[in-house]
């Protein structure tokens, strides 16, 4: 962080005044200019939470996704499979048992498990033939997609919410005042601050595996030279299976929260695939922090877009993802 | 791209020189079956229907032109890009947007003699510059960058109304009446597809032992060195997808004539990865393999639905078929249709198998 501050002194006045300005632009109530130039602050509030949730959703995909590549050079292409996969399942447990609870279980253990006979099966027979691999993923997602439909068709589903976060809540952010001088507050789904507030509990969770444990010191070591990692003695294949079991099963339980929030029907994967793409691009391969600055960068462009430049929302995700690669193509904070 | 040549002939530096040496011999033993091949293709329309010819072998020659341009980058060039289809796709929604189709609102109606060189010119200069991004880093990030190009190039299809028309796309987006000839007919558009399916063919063969495309090779087997000798590694780079992007748009101003329409699904990431998949099945190490693989292709997605069913399996399982034969290949023969029949080829002949390990392993020594 300092370190940053002394090499790049403008880029860190930028970035400080334009955190402090989104600060202001949520925190204050806006003035009657303000208004008149870009609609009223309830819309524009509306777009930034609901693009932090959704990058908090595309977070749990994509850092399974970085993870894996980052420690075996798999660029897992059915990573959105994995996510609708569980968001079926999880869907389907949810919709015997009625537990919510259960459906996260049930589809994190059985991505991990796919996850593992997947590299045990198939990618360690190929190791080090990263092109064949990405392949290999290729055909697995297509064949996927057509075993999701052939079960569950082509409707679209949603995974029932539990009672207590059901409806709306109020947050302490003043939207705007009513005409006798009452201050409105912001209403915002509880389902959807329970995503954020999960994502960062993972992000947490993760971040201290990775740097306070054992494995997850070997994980770090792995992604920064994985020959010098099993020259000293690591049982690396161990390390390879509990990686892609753990990002699979991230994979999965993202399924189960996309399907609470949003829908799933075919053609889901492709879009979270693509999601974790430009995620982990923006943000540097294999680095869970880039994650998550990608995540919400990317969930930001996309919901802002989508309300203000409504027919080039697409393109300002592109945008970003274009200036990342002309001007740091190991991206925002991947190790150069 | 080690994976894909590690066991071609020819893929070392030093046993290409053999196999060059070898040509003549090699063309010697072909030629009769090459010219049968000609024959048989010119003379396709007289013995089969308008569907064969257009839906068949039209769709077969424009898929296979994509490919081919895939199988450029990526077997010449060690660049696997995904983004092939989608420059089809810009320069088929140019052709719609600068030429004439039912929508009326958008479409410029230029004559087709303006309107296909300036398709042409936006497309190839759309692949360069998604070339130029891809370049940026190498290997296996190519294939993330470019999906995500394509992805991109999808999405943003669907949902901009002002210039791409949304998710209808372009409807009657007619090939041109040249010479009193609708090419739209089916024998016209057969023989319109197999020339300039032939002529691209040829160029990429011409280009790839020019002195172009051996730097290239070069490149793709060790950039490092290369640069070393003076080599301008990105621009050949660069320069290769710009050469590949013009292929593609032929094929993609063909195949909007041949479907009458573009919209977003026909460069969705579907078929996106369906060019991968034609390319690697028919074998990246040479040219016709890309043709191979699309015939096959065409195929299977036009019968594959009858033949499924006389079997009594369900016929919508299409794509399970696909997938697992494409697995089965990537699984068994990295080099495709084209790597069974050269193994087939040298187990037949001793001296060939030895010829065949010896290149692979010439290059791992090297």
């Amino acid at each position: 962080m300092n370190r940053f501050v002394q090499r790049h002194p403008v880029w860190s006045v930028i970035i400080l005044l334009g955190a402090i300005l989104l600060l202001w632009l949520i925190v204050s109530p806006w003035p009657a200019w303000l208004e008149e130039t870009i609609d009223r602050k309830k819309v524009f509030i509306n777009a930034v939470f609901n693009g932090v949730t959704l990058g908090a959703l595309y977070f749990l995909v994509a850092s399974g996704f970085t993870l894996i590549f980052g420690l075996m050079r798999n660029v897992n292409l059915a990573h959105g499979s994995l996510y609708l996969f569980g968001g079926y399942l999880g869907y389907t447990v949810s919709d015997y048992t009625g537990n919510w609870y259960l459906a996260f279980l049930v589809a994190f253990i059985a991505m991990a498990a796919l996850g593992i006979v997947l590299q045990i099966g198939v990618f360690r027979r190929m190791e080090g033939e990263e092109l064949r691999q990405t392949l290999v993923t290729i055909g697995i997602s297509i064949v996927l997609a057509d075993v999701m439909l052939w079960i569950w068709g082509g409707d679209f589903y949603q995974v029932e919410t539990p009672d207590w976060l059901y409806g709306a809540i109020d947050l302490p952010i003043i939207t705007g005042f009513k005409s006798d001088g009452t201050a409105v507050y912001m209403k915002y789904p509880a389902v959807r601050i329970f995503i954020l507030v999960a994502s960062i509990i993972v992000g947490i969770l993760m971040w201290l595996a990775l740097n306070r444990t054992r494995i997850g010191m070997m994980i770090r070591a792995g992604v920064d030279d994985r020959e010098m990692l099993s020259a000293t003695g690591v049982r690396i294949q161990l390390v390879f299976v509990a990686v892609f079991a753990l990002g699979a099963g991230l994979a999965g339980v993202a399924g189960v929260v996309g399907g609470t929030f949003q829908a799933l029907a075919p053609g889901v994967d492709t879009r979270f695939l693509l999601a974790s793409l430009v995620v982990v691009i923006v943000g540097g391969m294999g680095s869970i922090p880039g994650a998550a600055l990608g995540a919400v960068l990317i969930g930001l462009s996309e919901q802002l877009g989508s309300v203000y430049v409504p027919t080039y929302a697409v393109v300002t995700t592109f945008l970003i993802m274009v200036l990342v690669l002309a001007f740091r193509p190991q991206g925002l904070l991947g190790k150069g | 791209m080690a994976v894909l040549d590690q066991d071609r002939p020819g893929a070392g530096s030093g046993a290409r020189e053999a196999s060059r040496a070898e040509l003549p011999a090699w063309l010697r033993r072909i030629h009769p079956v090459v010219w049968l091949l000609a024959l048989f293709l010119l003379f396709v329309p007289a013995f089969t229907n308008s569907f064969i010819q257009f839906q068949i072998f039209g769709w077969a020659f424009l898929l296979g032109m994509i490919a081919l341009s895939l199988m450029f980058l990526a077997g010449y060039g060690g660049m696997v890009s995904l983004v092939q289809m989608t420059v089809a796709c810009v320069a088929g929604y140019m052709t719609a947007i600068f030429g004439a189709s039912a929508v009326e609102s958008i479409s410029l109606f230029w004559p087709w003699w303006v309107a296909v060189p300036v398709a042409i010119v936006i497309a190839v200069i759309f692949g360069t510059i998604t070339g130029a991004l891809a370049v940026r880093t190498t290997g296996i990030y190519t294939i993330m960058i470019t999906l995500a190009i394509a992805a991109a190039f999808y999405y943003f299809g669907e949902q901009n109304y002002s210039i791409l028309n949304g998710h209808q796309g372009f409807n009657s987006v007619h090939a041109p009446v040249l010479f009193g000839v609708d090419l739209h007919d089916a024998t016209p558009f057969y023989y319109l597809s197999l020339s300039l399916a032939t002529l691209s063919y040829f160029a990429v063969l011409y280009v790839s032992r020019s002195p172009f495309g051996l730097a290239l090779q070069g490149i793709r087997d060790n950039p490092r060195r290369m640069a070393a000798i003076g080599f301008n590694v990105t621009a050949h780079r660069i320069a290769a997808y710009a050469f590949a992007a013009f292929i593609a748009a032929v094929a993609g101003i063909l195949l909007t004539w041949q479907n009458g329409q573009i919209s977003p699904f026909t460069a969705g990431i579907g078929p996106v990865i369906d060019i991968l998949v034609i390319a690697v099945i028919g074998g990246i190490g040479h040219p016709i393999g890309a043709f191979i693989g699309a015939i096959v292709y065409v195929v299977l997605r036009t019968f594959a639905i009858d033949i499924l069913h006389n079997i009594g399996l369900d016929p919508s399982r299409f794509n399970m078929l696909v997938g697992l034969g494409f697995l089965a290949i990537v699984f068994f023969s990295p080099d495709g249709i084209l790597g069974l029949w050269s193994r087939w080829r040298s187990s037949r002949s001793g001296a060939g198998l030895a010829r065949v390990t010896g290149g692979g392993r010439g290059r791992d020594v090297e």
